[in-house]
């Protein structure tokens, strides 16, 4: 007789594995992906696939020549950082560029610190705040959508942050008169005026719809992107109503790398807290930050910032904030 | 009408019921029977035969070693063959009493009719002669835990039952002998519900059903209609429901707080539906407790089906029946896929809380390839006791038991639902378990102590 196999319950497995959440999230932003080739052609096809397969290379090869591990790049991490990487950038960004990012996203924001599941911040964000501090012109100019067929050479134009911004500055209430409407903000800024941004953020109705599917299949859940986006538009609106300057908060809701942030970059597993609880903290809180930075810091966008800055605070929230244990609120009725 | 369930964390495992259609049959009698003296929790039974013995079918081989001890009855009639030690479920050595079987004669003190005796028949059952006939007749929980019933009925003066909950749940995959337990025997469940309500002065009772089982819960909900104290709960399907905290949170929205509290001190006793049966047997038929129905199924294996087995059959019998092991690589388990102990040897016995046998082949029965912990929280909100499950494993992993202790790991339990949902496939309770069991021997050592 063959002999028999031992081991501890459970004995059964829900055959969750993480190759399916992180290819799930994949799936979800591919209809972000799609609506970003529909505006911006060959700029994003060129610098998303460069950041995909600079993301994958550099995990590959650090795995395998620098920590001597059989490298595990078939499990979609990597190509989910390089995706996102590339959806934080312009579209006319030159490739070696692009390769300082990846280099800087996975070597120093995931490798250094051991790898998948050990990296305290969210790589691809890493990897764009650096590219961000250090070329800053080039991170800065915003192709106009509808160029599809150049890549370095594309006009460029503000982004519906920057006009925010300078009315904030100018005090200035009539600036806001620029900024697209918000169902093209919701669609992704069809007409050639005003319509900027990076790869990923153009288009609000796309990332939503990646949310859905996330939400549907159980890969996320509501607490962080809710949290975020319910924050925003509750500060955002109180300041609009206080001083026409700010904008209105639908607006803010639909511009910039919000939707993108809070859908896909601070739902970061890795970085994000364990517990509802805890996530509804962090959310609130990316939230307020994003609307300071955004209106009072020195960068138009302060997603990525926001998000970074909270990346920080998860082990400590993980520390203090617990989940109701089983049978709690028996004891404090009692008492 | 959304149906009742118990409020933090569970998971949906496949059900896999293979056998819930197959009529129980009476499993043929073993030419040798081996009882383990140690079925249940607390002191080991000891033995009042010596080798040579003749014993009939329900005589007392062990009698109960202590207060919280079980005795132990021959399922067999024969002679004593030798009393000794052999590996039992748990894969330790267990002293057992092994009779070899000859012919079929049964004590004369048992009622072998199958007519029904209802509570009102009897009035002089007073509730003291109910709890000893349950603890004379050795019926411990026929769950799995193997808990001795009567000190269930018998709660420490400072709680005080309200409610008796018929645990009628099942919600492991592939078992299903309580469920056609229910279907064969729903009269004798409900005397025996009955007889439990009386002996611990209640006037409530509950069954709890998931509602995979309509023919169960429609059954029993006839059965009862015309009586207002004892009420069918349809629970949502979710795992681990038939955890005992779990099931008084579903049926009536109370949670049991930490240990070392128990039910009771929410005012509910929760018996297994196999322990009503077996209480109805006792009360009413004098019948000790040595047979129980089993269910012994697995996904290659040929005929799987519900038997009616005499403790002390070895395991490999019954798997002969249902048509031997099947090719490949195997894991068998006492119990369901969730919580069940994989065997080692399947000479073990069937005992008081063996449920079911399970076989589990090639890719079911392996584990696959851990992979580095991704912090999805799947498992914070698996877990039914509102626990952290990756914290948990990892600071046992450390040996950080100051940590573990402070994070409440002793009210795990032990359900599997934070390593059946990892993505990345984590043995963490392998871990938290090495961590619950040190941290309790920390407590234990501490209080003896004071």
């Amino acid at each position: 007789m063959n002999k028999l196999i031992v081991s501890l319950s459970p004995h059964a497995h829900g055959n969750d594995s993480v190759e399916r959440n992180m290819y799930g999230v994949i799936i979800a932003l591919i209809p972000a992906l799609l609506v970003s080739f529909w505006y911006f052609g060959l700029g994003s096809v060129v610098v998303c696939a460069s950041s995909i397969a600079a993301c994958v290379f550099f995990e590959w090869a650090i795995t395998k020549y620098l920590m001597g591990k059989e490298p595990s790049i078939t499990d979609g991490s990597a190509i989910l950082t390089g995706l996102l990487l590339g959806f934080n950038l312009p579209s006319n960004l030159p490739v070696w560029i692009i390769l300082i990012g990846a280099l800087v996203a996975i070597g120093v924001g995931k490798m250094s610190f051991g790898g998948l599941g050990c990296n305290p911040f969210n790589p691809a964000l890493v990897g764009r705040c650096f590219l961000l501090v250090s070329f800053p012109v080039q991170m800065t100019s915003w192709p106009v959508t509808g160029q599809l067929t150049k890549y370095l050479d594309a006009e460029t134009a503000a982004t519906p942050l920057s006009i925010m911004k300078h009315a904030i500055k100018s005090g200035d209430a009539s600036v806001l008169d620029k900024l697209p409407d918000s169902m093209s903000l919701l669609l992704g800024n069809p007409g050639v005026n005003n319509g900027a941004g990076t790869i990923g953020e153009i288009c609000a109705l796309a990332l939503l719809l990646g949310l859905a599917y996330m939400l549907w299949k159980k890969i996320i859940t509501w607490h962080i992107p809710v949290s975020i986006l319910a924050t925003v538009f509750v500060f955002s609106g109180l300041l609009n109503v206080a001083n026409p300057v700010y904008s209105n908060p639908v607006s803010v809701l639909f511009s910039g790398g919000l939707m993108l942030g809070a859908i896909f970059m601070a739902t970061d597993y890795v970085t994000s807290p364990m517990t509802g609880k805890g996530q509804i903290i962090y959310g609130v809180s990316i939230g307020v930050l994003t609307v300071v930075i955004r209106n009072w810091g020195a960068y138009p966008e302060g997603m990525s910032f926001a998000i970074l800055i909270m990346n920080a605070f998860t082990p400590l929230i993980n520390t203090y904030v617990k989940p109701k244990r089983f049978g709690e609120v028996k004891k404090e009725a009692k008492k | 009408m959304k149906l009742r369930t118990f409020r933090i964390g569970g998971v949906h495992p496949e059900e896999n019921k293979l056998t819930d259609d197959a009529v129980t049959q009476v499993a043929a009698l073993p030419k040798q029977a081996i009882f383990p003296l140690s079925q249940h929790i607390g002191a080991p039974a000891k033995p009042v035969v010596k080798k040579g013995d003749k014993v009939k079918v329900g005589t007392m081989i062990a009698e109960a070693g202590g207060f919280v001890s079980a005795p132990v009855y021959s399922s067999v009639s024969g002679t004593v063959f030798k009393i000794d030690t052999v590996f039992d479920a748990t894969g330790y050595r267990q002293p057992v009493i092994i009779i070899n079987v000859e012919g079929d004669e049964w004590e004369e003190t048992i009622d072998r009719s199958d007519k029904l005796e209802t509570l009102s028949a009897h009035p002089e059952l007073t509730p003291e002669e109910i709890v000893e006939r349950i603890k004379v007749a050795g019926v411990t929980g026929m769950g799995g835990a193997g808990f001795p019933t009567f000190i269930k009925l018998c709660p420490p003066p400072t709680a005080k039952a309200e409610c008796v909950i018929i645990n009628g749940v099942e919600c492991e995959p592939y078992i299903t002998s309580d469920y056609r337990l229910m279907l064969e025997h729903a009269d004798e469940i409900l005397v025996g519900l009955e007889l439990l309500m009386k002996a611990s002065k209640v006037t409530k009772g509950y069954i709890g059903i998931e509602e995979n089982k309509p023919a169960a819960i429609k059954l029993l909900t006839e059965k009862t209609a015309g009586n207002p104290n004892i009420e069918i709960v349809p629970l949502a399907q979710k795992y681990p429901q038939g955890g005992e905290k779990q099931l008084v949170d579903a049926v009536i929205r109370r949670q049991v707080p930490a240990p070392p509290a128990i039910p009771v001190n929410v005012g509910a006793i929760v018996q297994n539906v196999g322990t009503a049966y077996a209480v109805y047997q006792a009360v009413m038929k004098r019948k000790p407790l040595f047979e129980r129905y089993t269910t012994v199924t697995g996904k290659k294996l040929k005929n799987p089906g519900n038997y009616l087995v005499r403790m002390g059959t070895p395991m490999r019998d019954l798997i002969d029946v249902c048509g031997g092991m099947p090719e490949g690589d195997n894991k068998v388990l006492a119990g369901g896929p969730m919580m069940g102990k994989a065997l080692n040897n399947i000479d073990v016995p069937v005992c008081k809380g063996t449920n079911s046998i399970t076989v589990l082949t090639d890719d079911d029965a392996k584990r696959k390839t851990p992979q580095p912990c991704i912090r999805c929280a799947k498992c914070v909100s698996a877990c039914p006791m509102g626990l952290e499950p990756y914290l948990l494993a990892t600071a046992s992993s450390l040996h950080d038991w100051d940590r573990v202790e402070k994070e409440d790991i002793t009210s795990c339990i032990e359900c599997g639902s934070c390593q059946f949902t990892c993505p990345a496939h984590r043995p963490m309770l392998d871990n938290i378990r090495l961590g619950k069991s040190t941290v309790m021997g920390i407590i234990r050592a501490r209080n003896a102590k004071k």
